[in-house]
């Protein structure tokens, strides 16, 4: 029943007049790990200051899906072009992308052996070429947008596990990327942490940036989600506003999964 | 109820253990029956070892071959009028110290003031000469302005320090070799002239100068995406491990002359440089690439998707961490580069054990081989150890296995 929602996504997608206000198209993309057929033809576009999130059991390629968009992964089928930049194998047109686009990973990878503004100044003063001055004004007032500027001397491992991934969202916004990837940047937190962390997103997203964002926070795309995809085996089920997603959920995977994660 | 609840756990000071020395000695020493029995067997021991070994050392041992023959030992047949360049060398080196101590270490006053008062004793020895007592004490000298130095500066000046020591072993080089042709101020010193500690210091430096970043190459290459890079570096780690130091010496002052061009024959202590840094640096290949392994995917994954290309991240991210959890190693392995450098005696090289071994075969001094032997042993072992301090004081530093 895949195909549908495929062509729902392209309809919307050809509606569009304007190419310029789709900020990601994914047409048709797929990806092989060897012969495991990781993602099997995900159509997707995505507007300007949408927040979309993505969601799905584990192995159902959305991480892989997400890491396609800054070309961590590549794709091996399809076209995806990010603001006006087809992903090919072009290292330039990489390159490109990677300033365009900031990611925040489960695991923060923050660099240990840096202190916090060293985190946010590093790729903004060797990949930006902006003076170490104007690089650490910017990430001083990133660090109090996420709400720890007190911390800006001290190292990753002397943070707590949300503090480190606010650092890790600032260190992203740090290059003001025109879009935030965010892979499931909540699942390595403890209970208490999880709030401060989706608060800066939440204010993030309100603020008109476009995100993806794979979680399975339900109170966070209630709040701030345009559209939700469902994810499953790679390809997306079924997509759509939360409301139509979780009042009327169209098929049986998706409602199996919802009354898997939202009954507790 | 609800009162006794609310009542907050008090904050108590962590239980203190004071013992006295008996108690101590009771605890550790004497706990069990067996316990005891160790203790009692390790001190007659000690007692057995140690008693006949400082008769010797005090009585029985004739250390005027140490005397006679000690500039000899120090620097080889290095021409006696130009001793001061070794002494302004180890001048240059007493300052930087003293100026990285003040920066880096500051506490272990007790430890610095050791030093300091290392040399005073042997300035004190009646065979000393006035020249080596001035020196000696040139060197506390030197030591308290550097320190004294840094002390001003404080940590504002540690790339000044870091600096200091990049330029201090190229500069000892050009000291030693001299610049001025005939009779300047600073006469060329041929390498065949050098020797003793002096060539057993400047093989372990260049050794270890060289080596490093050939090993960090040979070890990126080894993990590099092209094929050939790669089987090249792995050809070439693997032909040096497979064989032993004496053998690529051997090959480097033998049958590296037979690939050069006929008529140039680069000296005899170049060609061992050469050979013992191609060796060591396929060995720190495997321990960087080690440390390389153990960089988790994620660091190399936030790296690009920050923007950086593959170099900025190799260079910024990627090698400070896997080069700071592979200290300890690379220490372990410039101490065994240091104590190898005793090998080059095989091509005809007299530097520390060479020399000694030159000394022993004077026929006034056959018959001292413990006295001599005892005497360099503790020089290496001087050594080794202050550079295995140095690196764990690098890694308490740096916070290997804290950040």
């Amino acid at each position: 029943m895949t195909h549908k929602i495929d062509d729902f996504v392209m309809e919307k997608a050809m509606g569009e007049p304007i190419e310029n206000d789709r900020i990601i198209i994914c047409r048709d993309v797929h990806k092989w790990y060897g012969n495991f057929h990781a993602l099997r033809g995900i159509t997707m576009d995505v507007k300007r200051g949408e927040v979309i999130v993505i969601f799905g059991p584990s192995g159902s390629g959305k991480s892989t899906f997400i890491r396609t968009l800054n070309r961590l992964e590549e794709h091996q089928r399809g076209q995806i072009i990010i603001d006006g930049i087809e992903l090919t194998h072009d290292v330039r047109n990489i390159e490109r992308v990677r300033m365009e686009t900031g990611m925040v990973f489960q695991s923060f990878n923050l660099f240990p052996h840096l202190t916090v503004i060293q985190n946010i100044t590093l790729a903004p003063i060797w990949v930006r070429k902006w003076n170490k001055k104007k690089a650490e004004e910017i990430a001083i007032q990133l660090l109090e947008r996420v709400g720890i500027p007190e911390q800006a001397n001290k190292f990753p491992g002397q943070l707590s596990g949300g503090q480190q991934q606010r650092v890790a969202i600032a260190r992203a916004l740090a290059m003001q990327p025109k879009i935030m990837l965010f892979d499931e940047p909540t699942s390595a937190l403890d209970p208490e942490m999880i709030k401060e962390v989706l608060d800066v997103m939440v204010e993030l997203a309100r603020s008109g940036m476009t995100m993806v964002v794979i979680t399975h926070e339900m109170g966070f795309a209630k709040a701030v989600a345009h559209r939700m995809f469902f994810f499953d085996e790679g390809v997306i089920v079924e997509g759509g506003t939360p409301d139509d997603i979780f009042k009327a959920p169209k098929e049986d995977r998706t409602k199996l999964f919802l009354s898997q994660i939202l009954t507790h | 109820m609800a009162q006794e609840l609310a009542v907050r756990p008090q904050i108590l000071p962590p239980p203190t253990e004071r013992y006295t020395l008996l108690g101590w000695a009771q605890k550790n020493l004497f706990s069990t029956w067996y316990n005891t029995l160790l203790t009692l067997f390790i001190l007659v021991l000690c007692y057995a070892v140690l008693v006949p070994a400082f008769t010797w050392a005090t009585d029985t041992a004739r250390w005027e071959v140490i005397q006679v023959n000690l500039r000899l030992l120090m620097v080889g047949l290095y021409p006696k009028e130009q001793v001061w360049r070794a002494w302004l060398c180890l001048h240059l080196l007493a300052a930087i110290v003293g100026f990285s101590w003040a920066i880096w270490v500051q506490r272990r006053r007790w430890l610095g003031l050791a030093l300091l008062l290392a040399p005073l004793p042997i300035a004190i020895l009646p065979p000393t000469s006035v020249f080596a007592r001035l020196n000696l004490l040139g060197l506390d000298v030197f030591a308290l302005v550097g320190f004294g130095a840094g002390h001003l500066g404080g940590v504002s000046l540690r790339r000044a320090a870091v600096w200091s020591w990049v330029l201090f072993f190229p500069l000892v080089i050009v000291i030693i070799r001299g610049f001025t042709l005939g009779t300047g101020w600073m006469p060329l010193v041929p390498t065949t002239q050098w020797g003793g500690l002096l060539l057993t210091f400047l093989l372990t430096v260049v050794g270890i100068l060289f080596s490093f970043p050939l090993g960090v190459l040979l070890a990126l290459g080894r993990r590099s995406q092209l094929p050939a890079m790669r089987l090249v570096c792995i050809g070439y780690i693997e032909t040096v491990r497979g064989v032993p130091l004496v053998t690529i010496l051997f090959m480097a002052s033998v049958m590296l002359p037979l690939f050069l061009p006929a008529g140039t024959r680069p000296d005899l202590v170049l060609r061992a440089m050469v050979g013992i840094t191609l060796f060591s640096a396929a060995y720190l290949a495997e321990n960087v690439r080690g440390g390389l392994q153990a960089i988790p995917r994620g660091q190399y994954e936030a790296a690009y998707a920050l923007g950086l290309s593959g170099f900025q991240a190799m260079i910024l991210i990627i090698l400070p961490q896997a080069l700071r959890t592979v200290i300890p190693v690379l220490v372990g392995l410039f101490i065994s580069l240091f104590k190898d450098t005793s090998l080059v005696t095989i091509v005809g090289l007299l530097e520390l054990l060479g020399i000694a071994r030159s000394v022993l075969a004077q026929p006034q001094f056959v018959g001292y081989q413990r006295e001599v032997f005892i005497f360099i042993s503790l020089i290496y072992w001087a050594f080794s150890y202050f550079m295995s301090y140095l690196s764990q004081r690098l890694e308490v530093s740096l916070g290997v296995g804290q950040r």
